[in-house]
């Protein structure tokens, strides 16, 4: 399951897939293979009955380092390459119905930032640094970026890591929400195994509507959303999980959920 | 009902259900497949029992369009002669209500199918679109049409003429979708919304139906006569008595089809 790529690692632990950026000396700069190779192993494991949850994260001492410079040489209309390279990956990442986890290993720029903010969930580490390196070549931030940050982190915030670009430390990240934990180096793969078994264990059925609900209702009307709510809980009332969670707070036990 | 090759029939409630049933070659809609739909939807037409027509497909969608290996080798006259285009006709001349339910892609003949009914229900990530311009030709049994009193000259040009495929969600805001749910429900919001025709006098929606699509193809000032002509007609059934006793008495009709 290892083969077949040449820039990620895609690797499947129990109910767990990990992708891993793996350009390490390049700083995992993101090329045109490497984002159809996330694209296609997202592809994968969305189609993976067992897996229930799924990781990225970087080799080495980065999680990624943007765009690579060098292989957008010759194009001149960058929208094009966005709507060619990144775009089929970022609406892969909203599609996807199971938890992605960015474990944000250390800096993330540029568009490396932007695919970690196209996470559901971030995980860093104290050397994180995220770095909207967009405006000090005269960009704007683009991959999602734009859409994402002011949601997560408040419209005037999201304007001065826009404009500004200073750094964000992985220390700051989680008073900011835009990372869930931050875990020291020692303990950083443990955590972010355990951070992510947590949601590979969760009820995927509610998971996945909650991720495609939240995400659409935050561009749509409250009673459109109030419809839509309504409609999900009528499936995830379907769903064996459901039947297994109300089984075991009647039992007083720790529920078992097997994701159907 | 058995002797179908392509295509699946059921009855629930008081519905007819034809299922397009070639999952292998996502519904490809071949010759054989629409004349079993036309004889299928008659039949329903025909059936006393039966109150709404759907339409839905098996497998991953609900049609990708035409059986394209069918009809390639064919030349003009050979299609002048088998005209196997006019078992549409028989499609369109259905008086009972026909809801397509859409879950995947409804493509080509999909897409004219899923136009040839009076509601279409769709799955929230359901797409839907004409390709034939990139194989050189065009929609065959009504597409141009039907899109284009759907949508207007000018989207509707541009998604046949382009042949990319448009959401479920951009026709749902124009008007050309009824309903869009998550695909998990999509058979029973069908059902639901069939039940709110099934509970409806019978003639009277007949009634409406012929003159909605009067509407699509008459002068306004025909279909205002044809529209008065229906309206006055509904007065020979017990239905109009038992609905203005009803609302008099203010309570529930009970209509009878009759």
């Amino acid at each position: 399951m290892t083969d077949a790529y040449q820039e990620i690692i895609y690797t499947k632990q129990k109910n767990i897939a990990t992708i891993r950026l793996n350009r390490p000396d390049a700083y995992n700069a993101l090329t045109p293979i490497m984002l159809k190779e996330i694209t296609k192993s997202l592809k994968h494991a969305n189609k993976d009955p067992e897996i229930r949850a799924i990781m990225m994260t970087g080799s080495g001492r980065a999680f990624s380092a943007g765009q690579d410079l060098h292989s957008v040489g010759e194009v001149t209309r960058y929208g094009d390459f966005l709507k060619s390279s990144y775009h089929p990956l970022l609406k892969m990442m909203r599609s996807v119905e199971k938890p992605i986890v960015a474990a944000v290993n250390g800096t993330a720029a540029g568009a490396g930032m932007s695919i970690a903010l196209a996470a559901d969930f971030r995980l860093v580490q104290p050397r994180t640094k995220f770095v909207s390196a967009f405006v000090n070549i005269g960009l704007i931030p683009d991959a999602g970026f734009l859409s994402v940050l002011p949601r997560i982190v408040g419209y005037a915030k999201a304007m001065e890591i826009s404009v500004l670009g200073d750094p964000i430390a992985g220390t700051e990240a989680v008073g900011l929400h835009l990372a869930s934990l931050c875990i020291d180096e020692a303990e950083w793969e443990e955590q972010i195994e355990q951070f992510t078994r947590r949601l590979a264990d969760s009820p995927a059925r509610a998971m996945g509507l909650i991720k495609r609900y939240m995400y659409d209702g935050m561009d749509q009307p409250y009673d459109v959303l109030l419809e839509k709510e309504a409609a999900a809980q009528t499936i995830a009332g379907q769903s064996a999980d459901h039947v297994e969670g109300l089984n075991a707070f009647k039992e007083k036990r720790t529920p078992t959920f097997t994701g159907h | 009902m058995s002797n179908n090759e392509y295509i699946r029939v059921s009855k629930t409630e008081s519905f007819g259900i034809v299922t397009l049933d070639r999952p292998e070659v996502f519904n490809a809609l071949n010759w054989q497949m629409v004349k079993e739909i036309a004889n299928q939807l008659e039949a329903f037409d025909q059936d006393r029992q039966i109150s709404v027509i759907i339409v839905n497909g098996s497998g991953r969608m609900f049609a990708a369009g035409a059986d394209i290996s069918e009809m390639k080798d064919e030349s003009p006259v050979s299609l002048e002669y088998a005209d196997p285009f006019r078992d549409w006709e028989r499609i369109m001349r259905i008086k009972k209500p026909m809801i397509a339910s859409v879950h995947g892609s409804a493509l080509g003949g999909g897409f004219e199918l899923a136009l040839h009914c009076d509601c279409i229900i769709a799955a929230e990530n359901s797409q839907f679109g004409f390709p034939e311009v990139t194989l050189g030709v065009l929609p065959g049994a009504g597409g141009t049409q039907l899109l284009t009193h759907a949508l207007g000259r000018r989207k509707a040009l541009e998604i046949i003429g382009v042949g990319i495929p448009i959401s479920a969600r951009y026709l749902y805001e124009n008007g050309v979708v009824n309903v869009v749910c998550a695909s998990e429900i999509l058979h029973e919001e069908t059902l639901q919304f069939a039940r709110t025709f099934a509970k409806r006098p019978a003639v009277a929606l007949r009634a409406i139906k012929e003159s909605v699509l009067a509407a699509e193809h008459q002068s306004i000032h025909d279909g205002m006569l044809f529209e008065r002509k229906n309206f006055y007609l509904t007065f020979a059934t017990d239905d109009q008595k038992e609905g203005m006793n009803a609302f008099k008495e203010k309570r529930q009709p009970r209509f009878k089809g009759v």
